[in-house]
């Protein structure tokens, strides 16, 4: 009893990972075919987002604060990473919608960049920037109608942009100036520490649970259920829900594609940023953490089913519980006197790398039979 | 397409200013009769870059000072010494390309370089069929010897056999059964085999290994499985390389796998510099094991220390294979003086039997390439640095050890024409 809940808890704990991550790409790449390699930096950026939010609480006006960073970090996260994402989608992709091998191209270089963007631009600067863009971003669409109707609206635009660059510059020396740490641009790794209240572990039924691990499944069950209850019960779920299933039809019927676009990408792309807050718990935060993510996404979303949440869900978690019974030789102790050829193949793939590669054949061979997943997207744009 | 051509040309200006930049000298000051230049081989870019840049720091540094002395003195007269850095870019064959450029293009009498076996094993064809020479100054797994290479790091009886020895017999754990992690590459694989080979000979037992793909940073199957081995604590030995320490030391910290439940991890790959990147409250009661430590009480030491701060900054730190990389820049400087020229053949020759005051203590250099040196055992405190335990007198170095099934039995010899590469003992 005992070791089948440590089991399922370990599978669901490395299930829960993978789904946070995977979330967000489920929805780009689920939702809008978008092939975007650059989801993994999305989450790096999520990532630093925590440290800078963590170091920025240890300032004296936020002290009593501190241990609530965590909390504060995931909406902030949420919020760069779609910010990013919704740049990156009104100048790069919406451009190459339709040619999936161009998109790849284009965000894997989007990635590059944005690795070698946190390794060489103090991180002070790199947050002004964020929030220079959010504001150039969002405050032209909070005018009201009378005045984006006028002549004069470019000229509101225009200094909105100039407002924008000058609350960016002077965040970003603010910042600079009051934490050290933040002003010198450094490819070192750094380090997300999590609030005393969330280390060490809790005893459930006999067995104890790192605390790090349960605070991650809460995450990615918050984030599963929002994102779950927006696509199913909001207008803006069903519109984006209508495009998916038929671009040319939903357009005719007076929804906008492009906001429909927009939004999607950007919260795909907040989710992803959501992940990064998850991943920095687990391990240090540096410029490459996404990109060892980014194939594991794309292949629970996959496995899943392109363009079903509910795939994605339980392909990330097969993929956890199989990665434990296999990688820590678990079978072994369920049934202790197999046969011993069987027993020696067991012990063969019982370390981290080989049951990678015993999990990786598995999905080919599922993939064999079953080429469009767990869960197959039916309808309208399967037929075309 | 006049627009691309335009940023092509832009692009190739400022590639050409990247290359001049770098091409730059040592210090200015000093007359000279002439002027040796020798090229300096680390990643610049990439994922080692964090680790290698602060060798090419320690290497200039040395340069530096061995320049202020008076440079380099051959035949009555004294030559400054000038550098080329050239990027291995974290590519294990750009450091191939690089070593062939800077033996044929710059005709460098002497390449320092290296950090990953990898990218060592991809320059080594390189220089024995050029017959060219390298300094290569990281702690390794050992198992090769080439007359072309000479290698100034720990051999892994100068490392991880003392400290498993300290492990099983001294350690708060002694006695206890073992547990092997590393990442997934040459180096752990094959000190995990000497290590086995060990434990088994001093009565011990090894209950279980696991190795993590590099990038990957789910321990989990790891840390039941450790759970499940060792139920009451134990030894644990830790290949694991760079970053993904940070994720194994959290995540363990998380699962109660701590000094104070009885599990003690002795680290092969954790400096000073590590320490300060994972945070020393995850570390602090663990071991680690070098030839040189930054709290090494000696003038020497001291000495190493304030002159790396004085001219990198006061934030910095030097650890074991800085150490490394200072003495092989000084020990090829005495074997080119000894030697009278600058020639390959003449300089290996006068470089066996070197000996340097390192800041580590006295070194040597053997026939078989490798240094003799000092090895240390120390705990992690709370300051981020090492207290050390213990300190063994000089370890000669075992190119071919002694405890690997494949390698027992032989030796390395370059000063005997007749013994070579590997011989029979």
């Amino acid at each position: 009893m005992e070791l089948l809940l440590d089991s399922l808890f370990n599978g669901v704990a490395i299930g829960s990972v993978l789904l946070v991550a995977a979330l967000g790409l489920a929805i780009v790449f689920g939702l809008m075919g978008v092939i975007n390699l650059a989801h993994g930096e999305l989450m790096m950026l999520g990532a630093y987002t925590t440290y800078v939010t963590q170091l920025i609480f240890k300032l004296p006006i936020l002290k009593p604060f501190y241990n609530s960073y965590i909390i504060v970090s995931i909406f902030l996260a949420f919020i760069v990473s779609g910010v990013v994402g919704i740049l990156l989608e009104k100048t790069i992709i919406r451009k190459l919608y339709g040619s999936p091998l161009e998109t790849l191209l284009a965000t894997w270089g989007v990635s590059l960049i944005l690795q070698q963007f946190v390794r060489s631009v103090p991180l002070a600067y790199g947050t002004g920037l964020v929030i220079s863009l959010l504001i150039a971003l969002f405050l032209p669409t909070i005018f009201p109608l009378k005045i984006k109707e006028s002549i004069n609206f470019k000229y509101y635009k225009f200094s909105t942009w100039i407002f924008a660059a000058l609350t960016g510059v002077l965040t970003g020396s603010l910042i600079s100036s009051s934490v050290s740490k933040l002003s010198r641009a450094s490819a070192r790794n750094v380090d997300v520490t999590a609030p005393s209240w969330m280390r060490g572990q809790v005893e459930i039924i006999g067995t104890t649970f790192p605390k790090t691990r349960l605070m991650i499944i809460v995450i990615t069950l918050i984030s599963v259920i929002a994102i779950t209850l927006f696509l199913n019960q909001s207008a803006w779920g069903m519109r984006i829900r209508a495009v998916t299933q038929n671009r040319q039809m939903s357009d005719c019927l007076g929804i906008s594609t492009e906001k429909v676009d927009i939004i999607t990408f950007g919260i795909g792309s907040g989710l992803a940023g959501v992940a990064g807050v998850a991943v920095s718990l687990l391990g240090s935060v540096g410029p490459n953490v996404g990109g060892n993510y980014i194939v594991g996404c794309f292949m629970v979303v996959v496995l899943g089913g392109v363009g079903n949440l509910l795939g994605t869900v339980f392909a990330s978690f097969g993929i956890g519980i199989m990665t434990d019974l296999i990688g820590a030789g678990r079978l072994l102790s369920i049934w202790p006197d197999m046969p011993l050829p069987l027993s020696n193949t067991i012990n063969f793939f019982a370390t981290t790398s080989m049951a990678r590669v015993m999990i990786f054949a598995l999905i080919v061979i599922f993939l064999q039979f079953k080429p469009t997943g767990l869960f197959p997207q039916k309808g309208r744009m399967v037929e075309n | 397409m006049r627009i691309s051509r335009r940023i092509l040309a832009g692009l190739a200006t400022a590639s050409l200013a990247v290359t001049a930049t770098s091409c730059g000298g040592g210090g200015t000051s000093g007359s000279f009769d002439d002027t040796v230049t020798v090229g300096i081989l680390h990643s610049l870019s990439g994922t080692m870059a964090i680790s290698e840049s602060t060798l090419v720091d320690t290497e200039k540094m040395a340069i530096e000072e061995i320049n202020a002395a008076g440079g380099v003195k051959v035949g009555g007269k004294s030559y400054k010494i000038e550098y080329i850095v050239e990027d291995g870019a974290s590519d294990w064959p750009t450091f191939a390309e690089k070593s062939k450029k800077l033996i044929d293009q710059d005709g460098v009498p002497v390449v320092f370089g290296g950090w990953t076996s990898a990218s060592r094993k991809a320059m080594l064809p390189v220089y024995e069929s050029k017959d060219a020479f390298l300094y290569y100054p990281i702690q390794y797994e050992a198992q090769e010897c080439s007359n072309n290479i000479f290698y100034t790091g720990a051999t892994p009886n100068q490392q991880s056999e003392p400290a498993t020895d300290f492990m099983y017999k001294r350690s708060p754990a002694a006695g206890g059964d073992f547990f092997l992690v590393g990442s997934d590459y040459v180096f752990p694989r094959t000190s995990n085999t000497i290590t086995k080979a060990q434990v088994k000979q001093l009565g011990g037992n090894v209950v279980g290994e696991d190795y993590l793909p590099l990038g990957n940073t789910e321990v989990a199957p790891i840390i039941s499985k450790i759970k499940k081995a060792l139920p009451e604590g134990g030894i644990i030995i830790n290949t694991l390389n760079g970053d993904q320490n940070v994720a194994f030391f959290k995540q363990i910290q998380d699962a109660g796998i701590t000094p104070s439940s009885g599990y003690y991890v002795m680290n092969y790959s954790i400096a000073e510099e590590e320490i300060s990147t994972i945070g020393p409250e995850f570390l602090e009661g663990h071991y680690g094991a070098w030839n040189y430590m930054m709290s090494i009480d000696t003038p020497a030491s001291k000495k190493f220390a304030k002159s790396f701060k004085k001219r990198w900054g006061a934030d910095r730190v030097v650890a074991d294979p800085q150490e490394s990389a200072y003495n092989m820049v000084y020990l090829w400087k005495q074997a080119v003086e000894d030697a009278g020229t600058f020639d390959d053949n003449a300089v290996r020759k006068a470089l066996v039997g070197q000996k340097f005051d390192a800041p580590q203590g006295p070194v040597e250099v053997m026939p078989n390439h490798h240094l003799s040196q000092t090895v240390r055992i120390g705990e992690i405190n709370a300051e981020g640095g090492f207290t050390i335990l213990e300190e063994t007198g000089v370890v000669l170095p075992q190119a071919w050890n002694q405890k690997h099934p494949s390698s027992k039995g032989f030796a390395c010899d370059w000063t005997d024409p007749s013994k070579g590469e590997k011989y029979k003992l």
